[in-house]
């Protein structure tokens, strides 16, 4: 019984995900003994809210890194499919429903774009997805003139909170539109990779393509699946930033696509493919939120924060290469 | 400027013939040239002789060694098969270390320590450079890490010192020999272009006649295959994020000296822009293969492109459209030849 709890342990000590546990709780305990404003509940809920974009888009790209591809082009579409919706939704009134419906559309076909260019043409992810995100961003710009959207439909304005509470500051919180979608989508993502056979073939997909193939995978129909998974990531993501911002932009959202990619690589998803899960997904944003978080509530000026969040990510991508590679000589001895 | 005599005597001459040759023998070159001139006829038509003034061919001059002296830096991390996403933040950050310097301590100074401060200045810029860039090179080479991941958080901490010290702020007002960089012409080339002629040339020769340029080509292509030949990888590969962050620091004086000012975050729009030329150029972002040629002939596409976009009244947005779809079209020609039947 002992024994089987030091091999456990010995288990977890090999995995991505328990390091970066480790990291954040000492972290949460020493912000939560530091500072007044870091265990709070609503605290709690401001930083699902304000990191809900990031991660429901880094859910995405997750799906996207394991099979062994990548995309930047995301934000380029994220913000076409908030421009159209909004646009229509202005024009002819639509209902949550079909917003949802119409940027997730609009997602999926640009996504679809990305997919049929790499595997018809034969053009390398990274390349397609920098040709695309140009593509994209500079058609949306050129036909918007770059105008801001500001007024948008009263219902969507006010959003949707469930279980609204509202403490003694007179300050109502809950669950609101984007903690649920952030909710629903990382569930959705953890059923598509864990729970289904398509998830083990991206898996597979990513880990080998040349054997993925011969073993009869229809390659071009996964490539399709993954990169239009990651466009309604997009569509969902663009509407509940849209509806936290309280208006459009068409230029603010590219320039984010590297934030999304340092939150998936920091929770140990390999840009080689086959290697990711959710759980470490969460955890790499987790600890890019809460330090963020920690710097401001601990008075550092934010104007430094980026350093640290620089500094981390260099920090824990180096310990992380030092460990695989003493498990590999290890290995070696064995 | 410092620079070692015996490249620019030798630099121009030697480029040109292995230009030539480079461009009629290499068949990424042959599409370049003719989608340039069909690019120039095309142009030509729509917007007449204007498109050829000499205001027109100086301006293009003029913008295009910022994009290239980037593109450079960006490319000989994608010939080792490799990527430095941090040659942005490096830019501005050495540009702030120089312009700190050169607005602080110039303006007092006479005569020798005049001139004096300005090259401490230019040196602390590139001391700055090289310290990034030994410490990319070491972590990717010595640690491991994939450069994608380490150039990333290099990225974000630069950038991050950058912010951090300046809050964000511009620092302007530098002294006129410095804004000649930028700004000045030479018997009516710009002097920006002859720097980028000046680093270009020499990387030119690193990569095509040097051991640690056959040594840079062969890591992109098999690193274990190179390693296990008997070459010390690891000290290829921290060179060439050394220089690679040099030219970051070359890129950022240039920068610096047209906008008259340093920032944190300029130019950071440039960062994938400056993989999509050097893929344009011929440069496998797998790594193994690339000519500088190649990268000057989609350089000069690109700013023939943007200008003429310029004179035509339409949108930069429109430019950058134009210029993935072209970077698409350009590397889907192969596949779709093959489907046609044509051995290429």
């Amino acid at each position: 019984m002992h024994e089987s709890r030091a091999d456990l342990f010995q288990r977890l000590k090999r995995r991505h995900e328990f390091w970066l546990a480790s990291v954040i709780a000492i972290l949460v305990i020493f912000l939560s003994v530091a500072t007044q404003g870091f265990l709070t509940l609503q605290n709690f809920f401001d930083l699902l809210t304000s990191y809900a974009f990031l991660g429901i888009l880094a859910a995405g790209l997750l799906v996207v890194l394991i099979s062994g591809g990548i995309d930047i082009s995301f934000t380029a579409t994220a913000s076409i499919a908030q421009y159209i919706t909004m646009l229509l939704a202005n024009k002819y009134g639509l209902d949550w429903f079909s917003v949802f419906a119409l940027a997730i559309l609009v997602g999926v076909l640009l996504g679809a774009i990305n997919a049929i260019l790499i595997d018809r043409l034969q053009i390398s992810s990274i390349i397609v997805s920098i040709a695309t995100l140009n593509i994209f961003y500079g058609l949306l710009v050129f036909v918007t003139g770059g105008k801001y959207i500001y007024s948008l439909p009263s219902w969507f304005g006010k959003g949707i909170y469930w279980f609204e509470y509202v403490d003694a500051d007179e300050i109502s919180y809950g669950l609101n539109l984007q903690i649920l979608a952030l909710l629903v989508m990382f569930t959705i993502t953890w059923l598509l990779l864990n729970r289904t056979n398509i998830g083990r073939q991206i898996y597979a997909l990513g880990g080998n393509r040349e054997a993925a193939q011969r073993l009869g995978f229809n390659v071009f129909r996964l490539n399709i699946l993954v990169y239009c998974y990651m466009g309604l990531t997009a569509g969902v993501a663009s509407l509940i930033q849209a509806q936290l911002a309280q208006s459009v932009a068409p230029t603010v959202l590219v320039g984010k696509e590297l934030d999304v990619l340092a939150a998936v690589v920091l929770g140990g998803a390999s840009l080689a493919g086959g290697v990711g899960t959710v759980l470490g997904t969460v955890l790499g944003l987790a600890l890019l939120a809460i330090m963020q978080n920690g710097l401001i509530l601990i008075g550092v000026s934010s104007y430094w924060s980026q350093f640290f969040v620089g500094l981390v990510i260099l920090l824990s991508v180096s310990a992380t290469a030092l460990s695989a590679r003493r498990k590999r000589k290890g290995n070696l001895v064995e | 400027m410092s620079h070692e005599p015996a490249y620019l005597s030798k630099g121009p001459d030697a480029a040109l013939v292995r230009l030539i040759k480079g461009l009629t023998h290499d068949v990424t070159n042959r599409r370049l040239i003719i989608l340039l001139v069909a690019l120039v006829a095309v142009f030509g038509l729509l917007i007449g002789e204007r498109f050829f003034s000499q205001a027109t061919v100086q301006s293009m001059a003029f913008q295009l060694p910022e994009l290239g002296i980037l593109s450079l830096a960006m490319m000989i991390t994608l010939v080792s098969g490799g990527l430095n996403l941090a040659i942005i933040s490096t830019a501005n950050l050495c540009a702030l270390t120089m312009a700190y310097i050169m607005t602080s301590h110039v303006p007092g100074a006479e005569g020798f320590m005049w001139a004096g401060w300005q090259i401490i200045a230019i040196f602390a810029g590139l001391a700055v450079a090289a310290v990034i860039g030994l410490l990319n090179g070491f972590v990717i080479a010595y640690l491991g890490v994939s450069p994608i991941l380490t150039t990333l958080g290099t990225m974000t901490m630069v950038k991050g010192i950058a912010i951090g010290m300046t809050r964000g702020n511009v620092l302007s007002g530098l002294p006129e020999p410095i804004v000649f960089i930028g700004n000045g012409t030479v018997y009516g080339i710009p002097t920006a272009m002859l720097v980028f002629a000046a680093v270009a040339s020499p990387i030119a020769i690193m990569l095509g006649r040097t051991p640690t340029g056959a040594a840079t080509y062969m890591i992109g292509s098999n690193e274990k295959a190179t390693r296990y030949s008997g070459i010390d990888t690891k000290r290829v590969i921290l060179r060439v994020y050394l220089i690679s962050s040099l030219l970051a620091a070359v890129a950022g004086l240039v920068m610096m000296a047209r906008f008259n000012s340093a920032n944190a975050s300029y130019a950071e729009s440039y960062l994938l822009v400056t993989i999509l030329a050097a893929v344009l150029g011929g440069v496998d972002p797998m790594g193994g293969f690339g000519k500088i040629a190649g990268l000057v002939l989609s350089l000069i596409i690109l700013q023939v492109i943007s200008s003429a976009f310029n004179l035509l009244n339409f949108s930069q947005f429109l430019t950058l459209a134009i210029w993935g779809t072209i970077l698409v079209a350009v590397m889907a020609v192969p596949n779709i030849r093959k489907r046609l039947g044509f051995a290429d």
